[in-house]
């Protein structure tokens, strides 16, 4: 992590394609001034980092303040041509993401006819997920249909997409058309 | 979309139909309104008057499921009053093409149709070819099986009168909307149309995107800045997540999928021979296609083994979602994952696809939150927990900033998120499960030699050895390798059909084109030229910002006018020039073979007014909604004929006698699809609290409904409860002089999360678009009723 004297915008631009984090220590404009007499500029400190709005298709820029390890504001990047600093509602709220107390911190079984979730630790819940899927794709495995190679198993499905990033749907196509699955899809199609 | 944000504010006319930016893309309205500074017009065609009809110059509403009449009657007018860009649509499109001899339509049917099957035979549309196999051409575009004929007499059926009966729009409204749109047709002038899910979301929905296609290229629209054909993404990744291969019937890059179904398709050999045009650029697929085996399959992919091509799974049917959704239902499936998807709420007639996730083993879904999806099982689904057996694995997903990786928004620009904070909690990114799964997985096949097993253990899987994958390995894999040299790859144009290249998505190849500059993190925002920003990001392919810019030139190279200038032959340095990267190879001067060709991805180059590819047809046809509340006007099809239609509880059909009022679903600004991200936060759930639906005073009064009432909707797959939102934004048209009323709703809500409400999809059908299999949700009947 870089930390340096010099206000956003011209540590962003001269950021080109290096990672974009440090501590801003100051926004362009003198906030001593205006907040000498009250306590501690909230975003002053915080580590600013670019984003891209998680919602829609149109690809707006955001900056992320963090500070003690946690989302304090979050704002729109004027230097992203597309929105040039404006956002929308939902670009706007983008920290609740973060603080939300709704927001799912472990993982989370529920056995068959249960009426509970019950915690368990991410070893578990991955070996398990392995098992089952080798158990289902073994047991419904189809090398060759009316003479042709297929390689397929047509009893595992995978939904779902469109919010992953680029290196994280092609991972997920990789995996599944590796493991033969051809119930695949997402968001395009509803 | 062909062209891209910021080069919104270039168009002269903006026409926005199926689609509410205002409301559901807010940022991009802001360059709509630079356009409206420069002069530019909007104009907004909705069923109801939305957010963007009030920034709109002009207003015109249609009933849902009209767009094939109101943009076929736009054709005619343009034709009629001779408002067509000529020369454009003479050399580059297939206007002049000759259709074969034998080449019908019939009362809403077009040759070589099988009612059995409710298919085409597309060989039936074909275009006559000399001996050579070139399309046989007639300049002057007068010959009656000339495209260009065949299309004015199609068209010709779509007046204004049997238009505006059709689509219940007022004439004058109609006639502004014409008049105002194709003004643009002039040279020095654009029009762009900029569509959404309104368009898509209907058994028509192809044909709808065609219609405004065809209307853009008699416009001479295509390849101009402030033009173009702009789909306007939903989802910050939907882009990207269709570029990579997510849906059933295509590899990364659009490269298609291999069938079982197909002969041909046994080989290696056998597909690319079947699926690889002769002429155009697409006849460099095998180049990418192999590529894409060594990405996968790495040494395992050798020339003696196909390059692993029969690792590739080959699927026999149709496996989109509604069909998906079906096996399940029936039994068939076992195990589903679910990777940031909520089907409950989002899904088509989602009543039945909760039931259908009862009948899985086990499922996995990876969210931030709990969703209504992996909560199926609860009480407060309705369901009664111990009867259901499904086995569900629910773990925590990192938020999008709290990880790092690029997205590609509707522009096709690929930009990078860095990571700003660690995942709360014990949540990971998605990335690292995939990861981990993919690992875990080669772990239990190790040793194995079953046959079976043989493709799983051939993928290769190499991301660093750390717990965490080395994110810039799968940047680089994405991108390419000269496998000989171990060097990256500088863009697709490197790639070989021998084993030599890899390229993980042959269409981004070029955005890594060396060690430590992944131009997905490019932050330089200096306006290059005509706000094309080509140093900002990257857009994917070969970072071109306006597809088909070869068209904003006419044959001999020139700009068609100045005001509208992308790039230009420059006869000096014997090379396209311009703002944007050229679209063409940009050594191949306007006289050379193919010289004036701009629509390279087609096999003669230039764009199609005659499709014989779609399955419902070479022209767009009207055809009414799977539930419609009136006979087609146009023939006596009354649905589109190429559907195909699950009959039974899956799917039951409501008829206009039970249900008689139109229904439609949309967004708000403050929710976002189907709510998890957003109902689960504190200050939108306090912005939009509450379900409603929406509908006219005049149906308010007919049925005594006050505003705010609580009321009972219903269709033929069940019913919700929601409050009246009474408006004057809908308005009951006038459909042949019959009084047809419309309702709307948001679908975002559910039982989970701060803002709860029923859903709207409980209502909505299981029936798909005759090409994509993309569900009606825009056009359904329903009725309603007081609630107490």
């Amino acid at each position: 992590m870089v930390e340096m004297n010099l206000n956003r915008r011209q540590f962003l631009k001269l950021s080109g394609a290096t990672a974009a984090t440090l501590a801003v220590v100051e926004l362009g404009f003198n906030e001593k001034k205006a907040y000498a007499k009250s306590k501690e500029f909230k975003i002053a400190k915080a580590t600013v980092t670019p984003t891209i709005c998680c919602y829609c298709g149109v690809g707006c820029g955001i900056l992320v303040h963090t500070k003690n390890n946690t989302v304090v504001y979050t704002e729109g990047d004027p230097d992203n041509p597309i929105n040039e600093g404006k956002l929308c509602s939902k670009g706007t709220t983008l920290r609740q993401l973060y603080t939300s107390e709704k927001r799912l911190t472990k993982p989370l079984y529920r056995a068959p006819g249960s009426s509970k979730w019950e915690v368990k630790d991410w070893d578990w819940m991955l070996d398990t997920i392995a098992k089952r899927t080798k158990d289902t794709r073994d047991s419904s495995f189809v090398d060759v249909e009316n003479g042709i190679t297929v390689n397929k198993t047509e009893r595992i499905a995978s939904l779902g997409g469109a919010a992953l990033d680029n290196e994280e749907t092609y991972l997920l196509a990789k995996l599944m058309r590796g493991l033969g699955v051809t119930y695949l899809e997402h968001q395009a199609r509803i | 979309m062909t062209n891209h944000w910021n080069d919104l504010q270039h168009t002269d006319c903006a026409l926005i139909i199926g689609a509410n930016p205002a409301e559901n893309h807010p940022i991009s309205f802001r360059w709509l309104t630079k356009a409206k500074e420069n002069g530019g017009k909007i104009v907004s065609v909705d069923p109801r008057y939305t957010r963007t009809s009030a920034q709109a110059d002009v207003y015109a509403p249609l009933r849902s499921g009209t767009d094939i009449p109101f943009i076929g009657g736009m054709i005619n007018y343009a034709l009629e009053n001779n408002l067509i860009h000529k020369e454009y649509v003479a050399n580059y499109t297939n206007a002049a093409f000759i259709v074969k001899e034998g080449f019908d339509f019939n009362d809403g049917l077009f040759s070589g149709y099988d009612e059995d099957t409710r298919t085409y035979d597309k060989t039936k549309w074909a275009i006559e070819t000399t001996e050579d196999g070139k399309p046989v051409k007639d300049a002057t575009l007068t010959h009656p099986r000339s495209v260009f004929q065949l299309m004015k007499k199609h068209y010709s059926r779509y007046d204004i009168k049997t238009v505006t009966a059709v689509t219940g729009t007022p004439k004058e409204d109609y006639l502004k909307v014409c008049e105002t749109f194709c003004a643009t047709g002039k040279v020095g002038k654009a029009g762009t149309i900029l569509y959404a899910m309104g368009t898509t979301q209907h058994t028509v929905g192809s044909q709808n995107v065609r219609i405004y296609a065809m209307l853009q290229l008699l416009l001479g629209n295509i390849g101009l800045p402030g033009g173009g054909i702009n789909a306007m993404r939903g989802e910050s990744n939907v882009q990207g997540s269709t570029d990579f291969g997510l849906l059933f019937d295509n590899l990364t890059g659009y490269l298609g999928a291999p069938k079982a179904t197909v002969p041909e398709h046994a080989t290696l050999k056998g597909f690319l021979e079947k699926e690889t045009p002769v002429t155009g650029y697409w006849s460099n697929k095998p180049k990418f296609v192999v590529s894409l085996l060594k990405a996968w399959y790495g040494k395992n992919a050798t020339k003696d083994n196909e390059f692993g091509y029969q690792f590739l799974p080959k699927g026999n049917k149709n496996y989109s979602h509604i069909n998906l959704f079906n096996a399940m239902y029936k039994g068939e499936l076992d195990g589903t994952f679910l990777f940031g998807t909520n089907p409950v709420v989002g899904g088509p007639n989602a009543g039945k696809e909760k039931e259908a996730l009862g009948k899985l083993k086990w499922l996995v879904a990876i969210d931030l939150w709990e969703t209504e999806t992996s909560a199926f099982w609860q009480k407060e689904a309705g369901s009664n927990p111990a009867e259901i057996n499904t086995e569900v694995f629910l773990l925590p997903a990192s938020a999008s900033f709290e990880k790092e990786g690029s997205v590609s928004n509707s522009s096709r620009w690929m930009q990078y998120r860095w990571k700003a904070i660690d995942s709360r909690g014990e949540a990971r990114p998605d990335l690292d499960v995939i990861h981990e799964l993919a690992l875990k997985l080669k772990k239990l096949y190790t040793g194995s030699t079953k046959s079976a097993d043989k493709p799983f253990l051939a993928l290769d899987w190499n991301y660093g050895s750390g717990d965490e994958p080395d994110i810039d390995l799968v940047c680089k894999e994405i991108n390419g390798y000269d496998l000989k040299t171990g060097k990256l790859i500088a863009g697709f144009g490197a790639l070989l059909d021998d084993g030599t290249t890899s390229s993980g998505n042959w269409i981004y190849s070029g955005f890594y084109p060396e060690e430590g500059k992944n131009f997905a993190k490019r932050r330089d925002n200096k306006d290059t030229g005509n706000a094309n920003y080509l140093n900002w990001s990257f857009a994917w392919p070969a970072n071109r910002r306006i597809l088909y810019n070869r068209a904003s030139a006419d044959p001999s190279g020139r700009p068609w006018s100045k005001e509208k200038e992308v790039i230009h032959w420059d006869a000096a340095q014997k090379l396209w020039v311009g703002n944007d990267v050229p679209d063409f190879k940009p050594i191949v001067s306007p006289t050379e073979p193919g010289g004036a060709n701009p629509f390279i991805m087609n096999k003669d180059g230039v764009s199609l007014l005659f499709a014989p590819t779609l399955n419902d047809g070479p022209f767009p046809e009207h055809y009414e909604p799977f539930e419609s509340p009136v006979p087609n006007a146009f023939s006596n099809q009354q649905l589109n004929p190429a559907v195909v239609i699950i009959e039974g509880d899956f799917n039951k059909k409501g008829t206009k006698k039970n249900f008689p009022i139109v229904a439609t679903t949309y967004r708000v600004s403050e929710h976002w699809q189907s709510g998890s991200m957003t109902r689960n936060q504190e200050w939108l759930s306090e912005l939009a609290g509450h379900m409603f639906v929406e509908l006219s005073e005049e149906l308010a009064k007919e049925k005594g409904i006050k505003n705010k009432d609580k009321i009972i909707i219903s269709s033929a797959r069940g019913k919700i409860k929601a409050y009246a939102m009474v408006t004057k934004r809908f308005k009951p048209y006038n459909v042949n002089g019959k009084k047809v009323h419309q309702i709307g709703m948001p679908w975002h809500f559910g039982f989970k999360g701060f803002a709860t409400g029923d859903t709207a999809n409980r209502l909505t059908p299981h029936i798909g678009d005759a090409n994509t299999m993309i569900p009606e949700y825009k056009a359904f009947l329903c009725d309603i009723r007081r609630a107490d």
